[in-house]
């Protein structure tokens, strides 16, 4: 089931690959080529090849097993996913055609499955589902979706995201400059910082689930026992308040150790002779790390962002174990949406399209970070 | 000179041996269980020591995954001759061409529970060696101590009956909730335990009349007031929702946390080892008669095998009564002939889950037979969990009722 964030990571590793190869390409010599021909292969196969096939399947219908031929859609599966209406509704009106106002001061609207069903006005509308909605004056606007649950899945992504690669980055970095010190002992620390990476992340969520238990979890207790029981014990996946932000913390704390030891090689590459300079000029702490430590990790910077973004858009195995995409759509993700109709619903050309557009984002996102972050002269 | 003909005897021996034996490959769903690995071992060996023509030979895997396995095999082109498959799946594989209809005596299958037979499209394709079943756990003093009447076959409670007692046990304060419906069991469990409650309505997954849609049936008007008091469940505190604890839901009856849990035979044994005053109660009645649900594991031949008729004497083999009855009381399944119930330490007259069979006669239903199923049923799953967790009822079966028409509409009608 975790082929999928496999993938994602060997993406990761390629884009990072080819990056550093361009410059050299020109110059390659044999010897080269041999010793990246097992890599390369193996990248051919089980990414580009795979790549190919869904850009090829998601224009059929192709089933993870069928009888039926396969056969050519065009573009109905992104329509299927990707298809959005708008349609304005004017409130109920009593029979002296004045909108009725309900006590609390608000309007009664037609049900919306009462026209996207059998009104033949709203054709357009069969098969969609209210996404969200504004209120305009009188009037309220209605966003329509065909894959409700799909949109949720890219908007949750994005958060996710958004939300991790800052925090996850700035505590990797945070922990990098803790323990890059001549202690005794620190060794310890790192291996304990490091130690989440190591165990496989079903491990960790499963550990996570119990923790977040709404009753006699372990978080629960321990919120309970340091606020004299004045904080209710919180139903942190069941909730569709707390379920994505509890994934994130997990997440976060899971694969921090990572990027530390990435900011940790880059910080000692950075020269003593700088510090030694920075401190015979009387620099502070804040003035040293702002001017030399922060620029001395630019390019590490640009990897660490780089890389928790691709991670953050893979993000599977946490939603597989613990929440399944609930409470009512809190935690779908885009890669659990393209495994769970792959292969749970057997919808082959439905999870390619899905893993297209996920190519799809990922890259312009990648690409836009990439000129950003690019070296000015 | 003596020995070298010995040897040559001996070859011969062999090789007439394996000539003889055409051996047989079978699959089976139940490795980590022990109790279960004996006997299907037992069946296997009393099968190839019963006669000279067939070798069968079992290769186990664990639940969770012998579905991918059966898939992926099927894909690579290496399927067994004996599959071992779910009931309500087994008409996916026959129509994806796994399997081929499966030709024994039918005398041998003339008593069977219905649910323990699997056909599609007018033809056998499996038959199970037990059925299962599923009942309103609860014990008598419970019963007692609440003032309720105790529901039978013939006189079941009826919804609003039910409703009175979950309302009962909820005022005395003494559980946590008053019913447990098993949120915490993800997967097959949903539509197994709980479509049939939307059939007691007078709804159902799909349109069984044809399979074509699901249009009216799980989005009409008895589909809604399944889907209100599906919800009420939640919503009223009469039930923990889907993020009840996979702990509770296996031990949280014995601990006295509910007064009643909506559970399987297989979990029954359990429970009758610690309170002897168990009850089996059959499902409430809400609206058009109790319903429970039917089908478990089923045995047939693979349309790789290139001897079915082996493969079916292995099954007719495997259909007599000492070994229904030996899986029955090894692991607490329903034997699916009376002769088998009658030889079981729990089924016979008077034993104490003898009312599951019952049950599993009267009111079991088959979920919808129709290779969409496997499909159908994430669909209902999610929008179960969905309602229970506070979603517009009638948007969220809207929505599964378009996706599923999508879906046969993808598939030319299946």
């Amino acid at each position: 089931m975790n082929f999928r964030s496999l993938l994602m990571r060997d993406i990761i590793c390629f884009s990072g690959f080819t990056m550093s190869i361009q410059s050299k390409l020109t110059s390659a010599n044999r010897t080269g080529w041999l010793m990246a021909l097992p890599t390369l292969s193996l990248i051919t196969l089980f990414i580009i090849v795979p790549l190919i096939f869904a850009f090829g399947l998601s224009f059929t219908n192709q089933r993870l097993i069928s009888p039926n031929p396969t056969e050519f859609v065009g573009w109905k599966n992104y329509y299927q996913l990707l298809d959005l209406s708008f349609v304005k509704l004017s409130p109920e009106v009593d029979e002296a055609g004045a909108a009725k106002v309900n006590n609390d001061g608000s309007y009664e609207y037609p049900r919306i499955r009462t026209l996207s069903r059998s009104n033949p006005e709203y054709e357009h509308l069969r098969g969609m589902r209210e996404w969200t909605s504004w209120q305009l004056g009188e009037d309220r606007l209605y966003l329509m979706a065909r894959d409700v649950v799909f949109m949720k899945a890219v908007v949750n992504t994005l958060f996710f995201v958004l939300v991790v690669a800052p925090l996850q980055g700035g505590l990797a970095l945070a922990l990098a400059l803790l323990i890059n010190q001549r202690l005794r002992g620190i060794n310890l620390y790192r291996a304990i910082y490091f130690m989440p990476v190591v165990v496989s992340i079903v491990v960790v969520s499963l550990l996570w689930r119990l923790i977040y238990d709404a009753n006699d979890g372990l978080l629960n207790n321990l919120l309970g026992t340091l606020s004299f029981g004045l904080i209710p014990p919180l139903d942190w996946l069941g909730s569709p308040d707390t379920a994505m932000e509890s994934i994130i913390a997990m997440s976060i704390w899971q694969a921090v150790g990572f990027h530390m030891v990435i900011w940790l090689s880059g910080l000692q590459t950075i020269s003593p002779t700088l510090y030694e300079a920075a401190a015979i000029e009387g620099s502070n702490k804040w003035q040293t790390f702002r001017y030399v430590t922060w620029p001395g990790l630019r390019n590490t910077a640009v990897l660490v962002l780089i890389v928790i973004t691709m991670q953050a858009f893979a993000l599977f195995a946490q939603i597989d174990v613990m929440t399944q995409g609930g409470p009512l759509d809190s935690t779908q993700t885009i890669v659990f949406q393209a495994v769970e109709r792959g292969y749970g619903k057997q919808d082959i050309s439905g999870g390619s399209t899905i893993s297209v557009l996920l190519f799809i984002i990922v890259l312009s996102i990648s690409l836009i970070q990439r000129y950003l972050t690019r070296e000015k002269h | 000179m003596l020995k070298r003909s010995l040897l040559a005897v001996a070859v011969v021996g062999v090789s007439l041996n394996l000539q003889a034996a055409t051996e047989l490959s079978m699959w089976y769903h139940g490795a980590g269980n022990e109790v279960e690995s004996q006997l299907i071992n037992q069946i296997v060996g009393d099968f190839n020591a019963s006669q000279s023509d067939y070798s069968v030979k079992l290769e186990s895997f664990p639940q969770a995954s012998y579905n991918d396995s059966v898939v992926a095999a099927a894909l690579a082109g290496n399927l067994p001759d004996i599959l071992d498959v779910d009931g309500p799946v087994m008409p996916n594989w026959a129509w994806s061409g796994y399997m081929q209809p499966l030709n024994i005596d039918e005398s041998k299958i003339a008593n069977f529970l219905p649910g323990a037979l699997g056909k599609w499209e007018d033809k056998l394709y499996s038959v199970g060696l037990w059925d299962a079943a599923v009942a309103l756990v609860t014990r008598q003093s419970i019963l007692d101590e609440l003032g309720l009447r105790t529901p039978t076959l013939d006189n079941p409670w009826s919804k609003d009956e039910f409703m009175a007692a979950l309302d009962a046990a909820k005022a005395s304060g003494k559980y946590e909730y008053p019913l447990d419906l098993g949120m915490a069991w993800t997967g097959e469990w949903y539509p197994y335990a709980f479509s049939p409650f939307l059939q007691s309505f007078g709804g159902d997954i799909v349109d069984r009349s044809n399979y074509q849609t699901a249009e009216g049936a799980l989005n009409g008007d008895a589909a809604l007031a399944f889907g209100e008091w599906w919800q009420n469940l939640f919503t009223g505190g009469y039930a923990p929702g889907t993020s009840q604890d996979p702990a509770d839901r296996d031990s949280g009856f014995v601990n006295g946390k509910y007064a009643f849990t909506w559970n399987g035979n297989w979990a029954a044994m359990n429970i009758l080892e610690k309170y002897d005053d168990t009850l089996f109660l059959p499902a409430p009645n809400l609206g058009t008669g109790p319903k429970i649900g039917g089908a478990s594991w089923q045995f047939g031949v693979s349309a790789a095998s290139e001897n079915p008729e082996g493969a079916a004497a292995f099954i007719e083999f495997a259909l007599q009564d000492k070994y229904l009855a030996a899986f029955s009381d090894g692991i607490g399944l329903i034997p699916p002939t009376p002769g088998s119930a009658a030889m079981t330490k729990h089924y016979k007259e008077g034993g104490a889950m003898e009312v599951f069979y019952e049950l599993s006669k009267q009111q079991a239903v088959v979920r919808p037979v129709t290779p969409g199923y496997v499909v159908q049923a994430k669909v209902f799953e999610k929008a179960l969990a969905d309602i229970a967790n506070g979603a517009d009822v009638a948007d969220t079966l809207d929505a599964a009722t378009d996706e599923i028409n999508l879906d046969i509409e993808r598939n030319s009608g299946y």
